[in-house]
């Protein structure tokens, strides 16, 4: 199968502190990959580092074939990498319409009707229809992270990188959240997902990589990997079958 | 009578200042730069016209077809190739580049330009008036008005109804997650920029119709345009009107009281409103 997303020795560090420390690894297309490791393990920076966010100091990043490292954030979004944050960060100003509009408009390069339309089939996806007209600094966090989920897929992403959308949620949203991103990984899009609810991760992906500083320490099948020595280490206490 | 009448020449006024401070206002909105060359750039605009008027010969508001695409043009490259790289946490070196701009300008008006005060001939327009009731009103100020109107209706449509909109308010809130949502932020700016200048080639114009001017009255021009942005609250297209005929009104009907209190009654309307409500009259809702 074609690779989607290849790291190449990607370095990045700031002064003395590393966020990637040589992170190679491919994605394939259609992928759901997972990610864990502990807080500060460089998880959310190799996001960072995808999107363009971030610039590798060393390595070698390639999407579809072509070399992004050196490309700005904003093409690679127009290229087809969407994310969302661990911390929602709508347009505060803006409703929520509005914010799925500028993905749909922007990133994904619709226009008029067409844009529309996939922002109120996303919305209806992401329940998030009835709150369409309201200000997005208004929405609870739940709204919110719907927020982040929709105007991710309103950009029409090949490449989908969610960020512990699932923290803080209860059983019935995270339920609903898993049957979500399991229909969007169904429609062909390939995911890498950080998350800390491991159970629901388990549910979704095909694939586990566990990052502890900025270095990849283990990779392969999901229930493998939970039950090897580095994660029980890192996870002790967290049960890979909850 | 004549208190009635400073007050409704004072509304048309409030007009044209309403034009100055547009351009500063969506800027502002946009990039957070505020621009010192401002005032400079509205006077660039009136020479501009003065220049189509003469090799042309045509009428100043014809002129408009030349100067609002040439100063947007001005604006964008201006923004591409200059303010952009002054754009930071800090907002002082915009500051600092713009008041650098604006010596450059006048002094390369005085060169090209002379110090002689300058007008543009609208002909007819200039004398024209029609009744209304009692009151005689001038076609001119008239005309002002409601292209202020129209003006700030047209911006305030294409914020809220657009694309670019969008585009300007996403980037106008979290710049970091408009460039993941596939905008080139320099590039919005540079549109932004082209868009305030395009309002100011028109302020420009009517300026240059209305009074005589020279290199040196972009400063004052400036000054209106703060002035009518803060009392109508930063970020308020409409506001912002209300504010430029509040200036407006305070400087007519100062100067009926007392032909010198004019620009005095401007800036004192100016310095109540500010000490009463810090935040202008329509302040955006923020959160």
């Amino acid at each position: 199968m074609a690779q989607i997303l290849q790291l190449d020795g990607v370095s990045k560090s700031f002064g003395a502190v590393t966020v990637a420390d040589g992170l190679s690894y491919g994605l394939a297309q259609g992928e759901a990959l997972g990610v864990l490791g502990p807080n500060g393990a460089g998880k959310t920076s190799m996001f960072n580092l995808i999107t363009g966010t971030l610039m590798a100091n060393s390595g070698r990043i390639s999407f579809e074939g072509e070399d992004i490292t050196g490309m700005s954030a904003a093409r690679r979004s127009r290229a087809g990498i969407a994310r969302s944050f661990q911390v929602p960060q709508p347009f505060t100003h803006m409703t929520v319409f509005e914010n799925a509009m500028v993905a749909a408009t922007q990133s994904a390069g619709l226009s008029g009707r067409e844009a529309e339309r996939l922002c109120l089939d996303v919305l209806d996806q992401t329940e998030l229809l009835g709150k369409a007209n309201d200000r997005a600094g208004g929405l609870t966090l739940l709204n919110r992270k719907r927020l982040e989920l929709t105007r991710a897929l309103c950009a029409k992403p090949r490449l989908l990188l969610l960020d512990e959308i699932a923290g803080g949620l209860t059983e019935a949203e995270c339920t609903s959240l898993i049957a979500t991103i399991k229909s969007i990984h169904a429609s062909g899009v390939s995911i890498i997902w950080i998350e800390h609810v491991v159970h629901a991760l388990m549910a979704v992906v095909e694939r586990l990589i566990v990052i502890d500083f900025g270095r990849k320490i283990a990779e392969g099948e999901p229930r493998a990997i939970m039950e090897s020595p580095e994660v029980q280490e890192i996870y002790l206490g967290i049960e890979a079958d909850a | 009578m004549d208190f009635v009448n400073a007050v409704v020449q004072g509304i048309l006024l409030g007009g044209l200042y309403a034009l100055f401070a547009a351009g500063l206002s969506l800027i502002f909105g946009v990039m957070r730069l505020v621009n010192i060359a401002h005032g400079d750039l509205i006077v660039l605009a009136a020479y501009l016209g003065l220049t189509t008027t003469v090799v042309l010969g045509v009428h100043p508001l014809v002129a408009l077809i030349v100067v609002v695409p040439v100063m947007a043009g001005i604006g964008y490259v201006l923004q591409r190739g200059v303010l952009n790289h002054t754009l930071g946490d800090d907002i002082l070196p915009p500051l600092l580049v713009t008041f650098g701009l604006s010596v450059i300008i006048q002094n390369a008006l005085l060169e090209g330009y002379s110090a002689d005060p300058q007008k543009m001939d609208a002909g007819v327009l200039e004398t024209a008036s029609v009744a209304l009731g009692p009151l005689s009103l001038g076609l001119l100020p008239l005309l002002t008005f409601a292209i202020a109107v129209a003006v700030i209706a047209a911006l305030q449509w294409t914020f809220y109804r657009t694309p670019l909109g969008r585009a300007f308010r996403a980037t106008s809130d979290n710049q970091d997650i408009a460039q993941l949502m596939g905008l080139n932020k320099r590039h919005v700016f540079g549109l932004a920029m082209a868009l305030a200048l395009a309002v100011t080639a028109v302020a420009g114009i009517l300026l240059g119709i209305r009074t005589s001017f020279d290199p040196s009255v972009g400063g004052g021009r400036l000054i209106f345009g703060f002035e009518a942005v803060i009392i109508g609250g930063l970020g308020n297209l409409w506001g912002t009107l209300v504010g430029g005929v509040i200036l407006g009104v305070a400087q007519t009907v100062g100067a009926t009281i007392n032909p010198g209190w004019q620009l005095l009654a401007g800036h004192i309307a100016f310095l109540v409103i500010l000490a009463v409500r810090p935040n202008g009259l329509f302040p955006r809702i923020s959160g």
